[in-house]
């Protein structure tokens, strides 16, 4: 009803009062109220966050799994609640279907050694997309290698998206596993993972998502997509850096073998025999970020309690706001235009090489990335070395979109003068 | 508005060679070439050189890259034409100290618009889109990587 809908959207921060939440968004840079739009290379961290880690090295601090002091009791049942946290914040039906990594690539290259060391041979294909960040790319060809296997690729089209006929074509009873991006980090693309995942279990392999750029930015059920695996970091949903995690639906992880081997993954060692414990913690040697996994509990708290959902159609509507602002800037090229994007815009201005943009626009306050963004086949497939990246997070206001198309406009006056 | 410092860095003769690179071409054999890259942000260039008695009589470029690193390609192609060998090895290390040396250049080398460069200096994470073509052109000189032809 409409009297409903207008009371919850008067309820609903907007981004201008979110931001208050984050510390690092009130300063100034070269003398202009910094406008933060890289959050697809990291984004900002609320204050609940830093304090929830503060806290816990003030208070918490022991080594997890193995005191039996107060503190390390603690530290442990912390540690604990967050994987639970992280198991319900993405969909996962146990908390111990989740594997504490340090991010997206390590929880990749965790999949690609653990499982495909495993179960990959010669003979046996790996299907990624064109679309793939780097690091969804070279742990499979270092398994590759390794095994046997042959890596396919399926292409995009112009518009940055996977058909799914040549995604479809290229499964076949020798594809073992598949993997594939949720949002693309360069173009923001969105891949029907549900359906991709259903084309690959018909043919008979698994399926890997990397998450890295959807967790913080849509409501994500690896139930619904039905995915076996799925990687995220936290310094991408306003954790800090060096937490993330690999779903690993279960079933699957108890027939993994471990892929590093140490302390916490053990059962029992000897030198002749040692037995190793069961998933997660098998998949954790060592010492894990605790601190983070902390940080991590308390992003998703903060995010939850705002609601997912409506943070997506928040982010959505300045999404659409920018892409709009941006289309009027003269001599700027969109790159890519899938039929479905978050967070992230691409683009290239004539006669301005994207780094000189991004100094540029610094001296405007405003932050981008320039680059091939760890992405240089989808660079390639558009024959550009480099773009411009815009990318948004909760936080951000069309009073931010407005400051870069001003910058964007101001440097096209540097280099036509 | 530009701020000083980024109008230090965006000089005119910046923005001129970045529009119109001087010496932008392949180079006819014989010759020296060395290619430079910078897998961090992709600048690609190629480093042509003709060198008879000790004296460099041509020397060109080709390839893609920022405002930077073309200008930094462009302003020492025209630096360098009829320069000695020795010559370009001294303003190689001339220019070096003005890219990254806090202190600027100090020595008896003119640098003319090269000094243009200077403002990279306040930017770390561009002194090394300026000092490709440098390293590419070392590179041309001391053979490391270069494919002479003599066709």
């Amino acid at each position: 009803m409409v009297v409903e809908s207008a009371e919850v959207l008067r309820d609903f921060p907007d981004a201008a009062t979110l931001r208050r939440d984050f510390p690092a968004l009130t300063q100034s840079v070269h003398g202009h109220p910094l406008a933060y739009l890289d959050n697809a290379a990291t984004t900002q961290k609320p204050e609940a966050v830093i304090r929830a880690e503060g806290e816990y090295y003030r208070r918490d601090n022991a080594n997890v799994h193995r005191g039996v002091h107060t503190l390390s009791e603690r530290a442990t049942a912390e540690f604990e609640a967050a994987r639970a946290a992280v198991a319900r914040f993405i969909g996962a039906a146990e908390a111990d279907e989740i594997v504490f990594t340090r991010g997206t690539t390590e929880a990749i290259n965790l999949a690609a050694n653990a499982w495909g060391g495993a179960n990959l041979g010669a003979g046996d294909e790996i299907l990624i997309t064109e679309l793939e960040h780097h690091s969804n790319i070279v742990p499979w060809q270092l398994i590759a290698a390794r095994s046997g296997a042959k890596l396919v690729v399926a292409p995009i089209d112009e518009d940055g998206n996977v058909p799914l006929e040549d995604f479809s074509e290229r499964l076949n009873s020798r594809t073992r596993i598949a993997a594939f991006g949720h949002v693309s980090n360069a173009l923001g693309s969105v891949n029907p993972v549900a359906e991709m995942t259903r084309l690959a279990h018909a043919a008979g392999a698994l399926v890997l998502v990397d998450g890295a750029q959807a967790v913080g930015h849509l409501p994500v059920d690896v139930g619904g997509i039905d995915c076996d695996f799925y990687a995220f970091s936290g310094h991408k949903m306003y954790a800090t850096m060096g937490i993330g995690g690999l779903y690993i639906r279960a079933g699957i992880a108890a027939d993994m073998p471990p892929w590093q081997g140490g302390g916490e993954m053990i059962r029992s060692v000897s030198f002749e025999n040692t037995l190793y414990a069961e998933p997660p913690h098998r998949f954790e040697a060592g010492t894990p970020n605790v601190a983070g996994a902390v940080g991590l509990k308390a992003a998703i708290a903060y995010l939850d309690n705002l609601g997912m959902a409506r943070l997506a159609a928040g982010e959505d509507e300045t999404l659409e706001y920018a892409l709009e602002q941006l289309r009027s800037v003269q001599g700027l090229n969109l790159v890519g235009r899938p039929a479905e994007r978050v967070g992230a815009i691409s683009f290239t201005i004539d006669g301005i090489h994207p780094h000189d943009l991004g100094t540029l626009l610094d001296h405007a306050g405003v932050a981008i990335r320039t680059g091939h963004h760890c992405a240089q086949p989808v660079m390639e497939h558009y024959h550009i070395p480099a773009t411009a990246r815009a990318s948004l997070g909760l936080y951000s206001t069309t009073g931010e979109i407005d400051q870069l198309v001003a910058a964007l406009n101001e440097a096209r006056k540097v280099f036509s003068p | 508005m530009m701020d000083s410092e980024l109008a230090a860095l965006y000089q005119d003769v910046i923005i001129d060679h970045n529009k119109s690179p001087r010496n932008f071409r392949e180079l006819e054999p014989p010759r020296r070439e060395a290619d430079g890259y910078n897998p961090l942000c992709g600048d690609r260039l190629t480093v042509y050189l003709r060198v008879e008695d000790g004296h460099i009589r041509e020397v060109t470029f080709q390839g893609s890259g920022c405002a930077i690193s073309l200008a930094s390609a462009s302003l020492m192609t025209e630096a360098l034409k009829g320069k000695t060998v020795n010559e370009a090895q001294a303003l190689f290390t001339q220019m070096h100290a003005l890219l990254t040396d806090r202190n600027g250049a100090e020595g008896d080398v003119e640098l003319g618009k090269l000094e243009a460069l200077a403002g990279v200096r306040a930017y770390p994470s561009r002194v090394k889109c300026a000092t490709l073509a440098w390293h590419t052109l070392q590179s041309a000189l001391e053979g490391e990587h270069e494919s002479i032809t003599t066709e």
